[in-house]
């Protein structure tokens, strides 16, 4: 797969195109909220099915797909529909996309149109011989049990299409969010959550490093270990930032309180300072991440920007390698190819891409036919003497269980 | 005046030992402890029994030992016991005086008192104990005894002491078996305090932490009276636990190590510093970290302090601790524990012994066993009353009555 990409050459002078896709509504709502100032650079564009989404936005691309079928009225909440649709029009999503050497495709799956067409453009923007990185949201769980299926079933394609998919759960926000808050606070803080992640990304690519990290790096980590990733974005000033930082991270809600690090199998670390970066700091930030990450397999990058005066920005990005596939994921892998011999204006290209699709479940078990000694879950700590007898509770946690385990200290 | 009647024996049965004290009290009043008989514990966990044939068998074996120190017959003894199903409340009792000339009579005093023992308590507890704090006549505050005083309202605040029923039962019965009679059971934690603190401690106010090896009691004195207890069902048995857990070691070896290597606080001299365990060849077997067995166990008994505290806190107390803190119990044998104890409080801190009781200087030095020689001091104080007592009048029991009577 990666000899078809460009690579980025290190010190190579043109600067990479980055394009930013904004697809649905929440796609467009999570470009629009994007500061186009930090990201400056980067151009932006966006997709919908109906025009009254479009219209609204701020961004300057803005493709409409649209036929007799829908007659104006969006996809109706069919991802297949709009799926059917972006195929249809695949020439212009990779039209649009030509010249990018790096796409970012935001939005939120679970609706018509983010799942339907996500997926396609990934494809479009690969065989247009860019990188495609793409940051979804899932619903939360009181969307219903359709759209959280729909939203599977998009992830599962999108994932061998794009390079890399960073996803944030909806369930694992609602935990974080104060009940009492509107549900357009909610959407915002969800997506205020991702473009965090986004910006750590983007600074991680952008802005010249001491130790640098590119684009293949980010790719390799995410690319086979789609099943789960987490990311963080923390920023720390003054005297103490490095602890502090490391403090932030370690409970950082989106990492499941450290959690994340110690399942993890492969992490990206990324430290951004203003000024006066000592190897210390780095020092001091890498050993907890290797103590927290254990067998992770650990890239590192580090730079420095003027404009963050005395901050240190540390992004982590975690990822966790794929069980064998699942049932679900098998079977939708076979439907999209027939999906996709069913499509009319599919070229040869395409033929390539679905091949790979094809053959991508093969290639995942590969690494799962070695016999490799799993971990038990840290759920079933033996409680040694107290096995048995009545749990010492005290406001809900368990007194038994030795207080290094439950507060998370590592010992290595 | 040598006779069994002013013999006293406290027995604990604690989840690591089991200990009988046997206390004479003197012409003077005086207590003097003249025998102590211990053995280990098998059949007990976080302070409650689990198998009672094993503690049958230890406590014989401890009485016996008891006896033939002290050289007398153990008849009755006064329980100890504890357990995470202890707890301990404040409750007001109100009575209003009836009476035409509105003058406070002991029947008075006798009904408030009732009341604020009738407390709302689950079907299956039962009280162990309820300690009077102050009277409140008419609301005024701090009156110790409302006698032959003028009010309409005469109310009292009590510190009721509750556990269940049939877990305190399983002991008395236990020790029933063994032909032994209980006199009274007393919840360990306030046996402690008895031996530790003195009347100007407990006027000031103190804090009595007991760890022992399955729990934790804690005891609050200020103004001479209880005001709050504890109990948390963490001792060092769950460091030991930790240990073993943490450095993969059997349990055995971790009690080992806790008592060799143990310390409450990180020390400079553990950094980077290893253990060579070795079997019985003297060959290597493992090595262990020192340091991560000292921030195992600091964890650990920070985090019983820290919820002690927070009892505390929420309770409105800490303020009122102006003697400090206590600890005895043999988790108080940990090196750095009143340093660690000084942190996480902020205040004084001290190791407890037991005070104005004189005889075996052995015993009364040694913070294991602080509660049975509060046990005996506890039956001393009732044996003391129940003799002033004119309803009692039982044979010998009233000869030393009236001595007393005479004496004080």
């Amino acid at each position: 797969m990666t000899e078809d990409q460009p690579p980025l050459i290190p010190g190579q002078p043109a600067q990479p195109v980055f394009r930013m896709f904004g697809v649905g509504n929440a796609g467009i709502a999570l470009v629009d909220s994007l500061d186009a100032l930090e990201f400056a650079g980067a151009e932006f564009a966006v997709i919908n099915t109906d025009a009254t989404g479009l219209t609204t936005s701020a961004a300057p691309v803005k493709i409409q797909l649209e036929n007799k079928l829908l007659r104006g009225l969006g996809s109706g909440g069919d991802p297949e529909r709009s799926r059917a649709l972006a195929e249809e029009q695949f020439a212009t999503l990779k039209s649009a996309c030509d010249g990018a050497d790096v796409v970012f495709i935001l939005a939120g799956l679970g609706g018509g149109a983010g799942s339907g067409i996500a997926p396609v453009l990934a494809r479009a923007a690969r065989e247009a011989g860019a990188l495609v990185l793409a940051f979804v949201t899932l619903p939360f769980e009181c969307e219903g049990n359709r759209r959280e299926q729909q939203a599977q079933q998009s992830l599962e394609l999108l994932k061998p299409a794009a390079d890399g998919v960073i996803c944030l759960p909806g369930t694992k926000t609602a935990k974080l969010i104060d009940e009492n808050n509107s549900i357009v606070d909610t959407f915002r803080v969800t997506g205020g959550f991702l473009i965090e992640g986004l910006r750590g990304i983007w600074q991680l690519l952008t802005r010249p490093g001491l130790i640098q990290v590119h684009f293949s790096d980010l790719c390799n980590l995410l690319r086979d270990r789609h099943v789960e990733n987490a990311f963080a974005y923390v920023e720390a000033a003054g005297a103490g930032r490095s602890r502090e930082v490391m403090e932030r991270l370690l409970n950082h809600p989106l990492l499941d309180e450290g959690r994340a690090l110690a399942e993890s199998d492969a992490v990206l670390v990324s430290l951004t300072a203003g000024k006066g970066l000592t190897m210390a700091e780095i020092n001091r930030v890498m050993d907890q991440m290797k103590r927290q990450c254990g067998h992770a397999q650990i890239t590192m990058g580090a730079a420095e920007d003027p404009a963050l005066k005395d901050k240190l920005c540390v992004t982590v990005i975690v990822a966790k390698q794929n069980a064998a596939p699942t049932a679900l994921s098998l079977r939708l892998e076979s439907r999209t190819t027939t999906n996709n011999a069913g499509t009319t204006g599919a070229g040869t290209g395409t033929a390539a891409v679905r091949e790979q699709a094809a053959s991508r479940p093969v290639r995942q078990r590969k690494p799962n036919s070695k016999m490799v000694q799993s971990q038990l879950p840290l759920s079933v700590v033996s409680k040694g003497r107290f096995d048995k007898s009545e749990p010492t509770l005290h406001r809900g946690e368990d007194l038994d269980v030795p207080t290094f385990l439950r507060r998370g200290l590592p010992l290595n | 005046m040598f006779d069994e009647a002013n013999i006293i024996a406290g027995l604990e049965i604690g989840t690591s030992k089991i200990c009988v004290v046997v206390g004479e009290l003197g012409p003077e009043g005086a207590l003097n402890i003249i025998g102590i008989g211990q053995s280990r514990a098998r059949g007990v966990r976080k302070g409650e029994i689990i198998n009672p044939e094993q503690v049958e068998e230890d406590l014989r074996a401890a009485v016996f030992e008891a006896e033939q120190m002290a050289d007398v017959e153990i008849r009755s003894v006064f329980l100890g016991v504890t357990g995470s199903h202890i707890r301990g409340f404040n409750n007001r009792g109100v009575h209003p005086v009836v009476s035409a000339d509105r003058e406070i009579t002991p029947d008075d005093v006798e009904d408030v008192v009732k009341n604020a023992k009738a407390v709302n308590l689950p079907a299956e507890n039962t009280v162990i104990h309820a300690v009077r704090q102050h009277f409140f006549v008419d609301g005024q505050e701090g009156v110790t005894n409302p006698v032959g005083m003028l009010g309409a309202r005469l109310e009292v605040d009590m510190h009721v002491i509750h556990g269940h029923a049939n877990r305190i039962q399983n002991a008395i019965r236990l020790v029933r078996g063994t032909t032994l009679e209980v006199d009274e059971v007393v919840f360990n934690g306030t046996a402690a305090s008895l031996a530790l603190l003195t009347n100007e401690q407990k006027e000031l106010g103190a804090l009595v932490i007991d760890m022992g090896g399955g729990t934790t009691e804690f005891v609050v004195y200020s103004g001479g009276v209880i005001r709050h207890s504890g109990v948390l069902a963490v001792g060092g048995d769950h460091v030991s636990n930790d240990l073993a857990y943490g450095l993969k070691v059997p349990l055995s070896r971790a009690e080992k190590l806790k008592i060799e290597f143990g310390s409450a606080v990180l020390t400079e001299a553990a950094k980077g510093q290893t253990i060579s365990l070795t079997n019985e060849l003297g060959l290597e077997t493992k090595r262990v970290n020192l340091e991560h067995l000292q921030r195992i166990m600091s964890l650990r008994l920070e985090e019983v302090f820290q919820l002690i505290a927070q009892d505390l806190e929420e309770a409105g107390l800490t303020d009122y601790l102006r003697a400090g803190i206590f600890l005895c119990g043999g988790g108080s044998r940990v090196p750095g524990l009143v340093q660690l104890a000084e942190n996480v409080f902020q205040m004084n801190v001290a190791p407890g012994h037991a005070s104005a009781i004189s005889g075996l200087t052995t015993a009364l030095d040694q913070p294991e066993f602080a509660t049975a020689i509060g046990l005996v001091k506890f039956g001393s104080l009732k044996l003391r009353k129940r003799a002033v007592r004119p309803a009692f009048s039982a044979g010998i029991k009233q000869a030393i009555g009236r001595f007393f009577t005479q004496h004080n």
